[in-house]
């Protein structure tokens, strides 16, 4: 128990909404949450951050009553709160948008936004006008330009996301959880994101907000709460901290480097050698704008652009998983067909996808098996698998790596979100892959373990790999490439080199290239309605 | 999608912070990882077991050699079809059409058997050929439909229950083959090493199947298949080939019960092996393996195919009617399904 007296802030004369004392919560053979003691104020934004595998899910499943406390009290309001089952929490006024999606994907938007309480007439047939009426209300507030008949297969992963939103705010509750919600949006949409929240604030809902960007906290937050295994380590004012603090409580141990970004290597080798990968109007989706350009070895490039840019299809159609409408692609000067991710591989090159869980790993099996996936001819013979071969082999790149593991045989499934990553690149170091491509290599990955892959991709430049990598964080892609290409429309806007690297620049020409319309620079951009497609 | 952490994620955490020197933990989950895999494959093994220990107590004559004989026979047929219904279930398919194919390749290898002018061992081996290679086309239609089109291997093997059957009795006309070469025969019954030679070419197949599901790249390709397909797929195999291959499998091994379902009949008849489908699948499924793919053995399809036959057989002993035979059958099955359920919950709880 960490009962020593931590420093307290942000809050407020009157008792905090919601109050936990020494909850706890054990799962065999391990202890999640440790007495912890945690607090929100009436009127606050609070954060909640830590790495993963910190807690936050666990609190948060709690509160919203997926499963019961093994000790500690919590109180909501002033009267003690013992949520059994979910339907308890909304009832006690707590909504929650949580990280994975729970929409029905063939049910319409609005049916969605009002499944649990469709508007009747006559107490049986839906009316249909209300239903649709308060549903168009409801997407525009929360800045969601779709009909609201649409159904909800045809919405990408950002809208998906705002309809999430919409649906927690469908109803009138006193407690708004938001676990990682800005993971998929755009700078834009998370402007109007932050738009609502505050709205939502001003009347007077609490606001918990789980976020790895220290930025968004510091930028839209009251107080803020550090989790670390499972023990809350402080909770502070964010006007009295600094991201400096807030990472060096998360991690336990000085990472600022995390922060500082780091020194990108030195400019690659000589351009006279053939690219390693040249791609000429690559067309792909009725697209038809090609996408050029050329990646040589020893240099990272960034793809940058808003969420339907083309940025992810343009990987994903160079390595041949999905279909191509047109486009050359060459490998170290000679054409290739590159149709099948198969044959992407056999010319080294590789694809980590933006899904590490549904595309990059095959979860329920052991990190040996899903290490040793993307090349089994070299630990089997004549087809026969040869067990010791592949325990050393896959131990020697866990061991290279740094991924922490409790053995060879744990399934990827329990594995950290950084852990899982550091898994996928392995994969593709084990086959010796020459071209690394990375769609969001860091999301939703704790900064810890985000400056160590940020570290590897680094080395792995120098060592001569050439590497493309795809972020909707521009910073990220300022602080690790050599130059970005920066997407619009199914199209290179423009290239930015390292010496000219501005946030600024590089959003607005993945805006279309509006001059003066931007008004904000970096993440932050003037919210308004978002134009992507997904 | 992101990363959560739940409390699996938590547990690795602390589980990694206290790695250094703490060697016993890791051995401890290990065992505990070997204990719950014991547990999936021994917990059908004790029910089989417990089944035994009963029926010996209780059913008359069900500890005697003719007995014991008898039940393995029977099993034989719906062992070998299980082998490869294994394969298909594995990577996430259905094949429901081993009993209608299973005629087809009777009704063809039959009339080969009885074509006139052939020497008998020639006639024998062309026979068992012929009967393979029918079902494995069957089979690879199967699974060239279904991967090629994407179509549920539900609704394609469901039409080749109609085509298969249809085929067989448009083969003879919907006559019944018989008089088969002595020596075809004779096999049916034959006996080697006080076991009938049938079951033990059942049980090959089961080890044969168990090695290449186990030992090969294969195998662990099939299981990875079934775990996330296009995981697979993007780590750069031709999951197509796995997909079709499983169904071939399942087509080879319905060829060879054909051929041994006649020598023990001594005819072939096109209504042959209706129903089979979903007794290979009981028996696939009481086995643990998992419907949705990726998860289960072929040890436990062999004790799930086990269980189904000393059920039906210690039952008949105790005098119990075929009516409510079949009701005790299938409450098993759903049993089985119950427990599979529930193991899974429970697993994903001590993760």
């Amino acid at each position: 128990m960490d009962s020593e007296p931590l420093p307290r802030g942000g809050e407020s004369p009157q008792p905090p909404l919601l109050e936990l004392r020494g909850v706890t919560k054990r799962f065999p053979g391990v202890t999640a949450l440790a007495g912890v003691d945690f607090a929100v104020a009436a009127g606050e934004i609070h954060a909640l951050v830590g790495e993963n595998g910190a807690g936050k899910s666990t609190l948060i499943k709690l509160l919203c009553g997926t499963y019961p406390a093994d000790a500690g009290e919590m109180h909501l309001a002033g009267a003690a709160y013992r949520p059994q089952t979910p339907l308890d929490a909304l009832k006690a006024g707590i909504r929650v948008v949580y990280q994975e999606f729970n929409l029905l994907p063939y049910l319409s938007v609005a049916e969605n936004l009002f499944f649990d309480r469709l508007p009747r007439r006559g107490g049986l047939l839906l009316d249909r006008k209300s239903l649709y009426e308060r549903s168009t209300a409801l997407l525009k507030r929360v800045g969601l330009d779709v009909d609201p008949r649409t159904s909800v297969e045809h919405l990408g992963v950002a809208q998906r996301q705002l309809l999430e939103i919409g649906k927690a705010l469908s109803s009138a509750g006193r407690l708004l959880i938001l676990d990682e919600p800005t993971a998929t949006l755009t700078p834009r949409e998370i402007g109007r994101l932050f738009e609502i929240i505050r709205s939502v604030r001003a009347a007077g809902v609490v606001v918990i907000f789980v976020s790895h960007h220290l930025n968004e906290i510091f930028e839209l937050c009251d107080a803020v709460t550090v989790l670390r295994n499972g023990r809350r380590i402080a909770s502070l004012a964010v006007a009295g901290t600094t991201p400096q603090e807030i990472v060096h409580l998360m991690v336990g141990h000085a990472l600022e480097r995390a922060l500082a970004g780091g020194k990108p290597p030195a400019t690659p080798a000589s351009s006279e050698a053939a690219p390693a990968l040249r791609v000429r109007n690559l067309r792909f989706r009725n697209n038809p704008h090609g996408v050029s350009f050329d990646l040589r070895y020893g240099e990272i490039v960034g793809l940058a652009g808003l969420v339907g840019s083309g940025r992810t299809e343009t990987l994903r159609a160079i390595f041949g998983a999905d279909r191509r409408d047109g486009g050359e692609i060459y490998r170290e000067g000679r054409r290739v067909a590159m149709v099948t991710p198969r044959e992407a591989v056999r010319h080294g090159v590789c694809l980590l996808t933006e899904n590490r869980k549904e595309e990059g790993l095959v979860l329920p099996m052991p990190v040996r098996v899903n290490l040793t996936l993307t090349d089994l001819t070299q630990v089997s013979r004549a087809g026969l698998l040869r067990r010791r071969a592949e325990r050393n082999v896959t131990q020697a790149w866990i061991d290279d790596l740094d991924a922490r593991v409790a053995s060879l045989e744990q399934l990827v499934l329990n594995l950290s979100g950084g852990n899982q990553q550091k898994i996928v690149i392995a994969k593709w170091l084990f086959r010796n892959a020459a071209v690394l491509m990375l769609d969001e290599p860091t999301r939703g990955i704790d900064v810890g373990a985000k400056a160590e892959i940020h570290d590897l991709l680094r080395r792995l430049a120098l060592q001569g790999k050439a590497i493309l990598v795809v972020s909707s964080e521009i910073p990220e892609l300022t602080a690790l490439c050599d130059r970005i290409l920066v997407l619009w429309r199914g199209r290179c806007a423009g290239e930015v080199r390292r010496a000219e690297f501005d946030d600024e620049r590089i959003l607005s020409l993945a805006c279309g290239e509006q001059p003066a319309g931007l008004r904000a620079p970096g993440r932050r951009a003037s919210p308004g309605p978002s134009d992507e497609r997904p | 999608m992101n990363d959560r952490d739940r409390p699996t994620g938590g547990q690795t955490a602390q589980a990694i912070e206290a790695a250094p020197g703490t060697e016993d933990l890791e051995s401890k989950r290990a065992r505990a990882g070997f204990a719950r895999r014991l547990l999936r494959e021994a917990g059908i093994g004790v029910a089989l077991l417990a089944m035994i220990a009963v029926f010996a107590s209780a059913a008359p004559h069900f500890t005697d050699q003719s007995n014991i004989t008898n039940v393995l026979t029977q099993i034989t047929i719906n062992l070998i079809m299980a082998t490869g219904m294994t394969f298909v279930i594995l990577i996430g398919g259905i094949d429901l059409s081993v009993g209608s194919v299973l005629a087809f390749a009777a009704m063809v290898a039959g009339l080969v058997l009885k074509s006139q002018g052939l020497p008998v061992p020639a006639a024998i081996t062309l026979a068992v050929l012929t009967s393979i290679a029918v079902g494995m086309a069957c089979g690879f239609a199967n699974g060239f439909i279904a991967s090629f089109w994407g179509v549920p291997s539900f609704i394609v093997t469901l039409g080749m229950l109609n085509v298969a059957r249809g085929a067989a009795l448009e083969v003879t006309n919907a006559r019944t083959l018989f008089e088969f070469p002595n020596e075809f025969n004779n096999f049916g019954t034959a006996t080697l090493f006080g076991a009938p030679a049938i079951f033990l070419v059942a049980l090959a197949l089961v080890l044969i199947g168990w090695w290449i599901l186990t030992q090969t790249v294969f195998g662990r390709l099939i299981y990875a298949i079934g775990n996330n397909e296009e995981a697979v797929r993007l780590s750069g195999h031709n999951t197509f080939f796995y997909k079709v291959a499983a169904f071939v499998i399942s087509g080879l091994t319905v060829g060879i019960g054909a051929i041994i379902y006649m020598a023990r009949l001594t005819i072939a008849s096109p209504i042959l092996g209706s129903g089979f489908e979903l007794n290979a699948i009981a028996a696939v499924i009481i086995g643990g393996t998992s419907l949705n793919g990726g998860r289960g053995s072929l040890i436990g399809t062999f004790l799930g195919a086990c269980l189904i036959g000393v059920l039906a057989d210690g039952l008949i002993l105790m005098g119990v009617g075929d009516f409510v035979r079949q009701i005790i059958t299938g409450g098993v099955i759903i049993l089985a399904v119950i427990i599979d359920s529930y193991r899974a919950k429970l697993a994903e709880r001590t993760r």
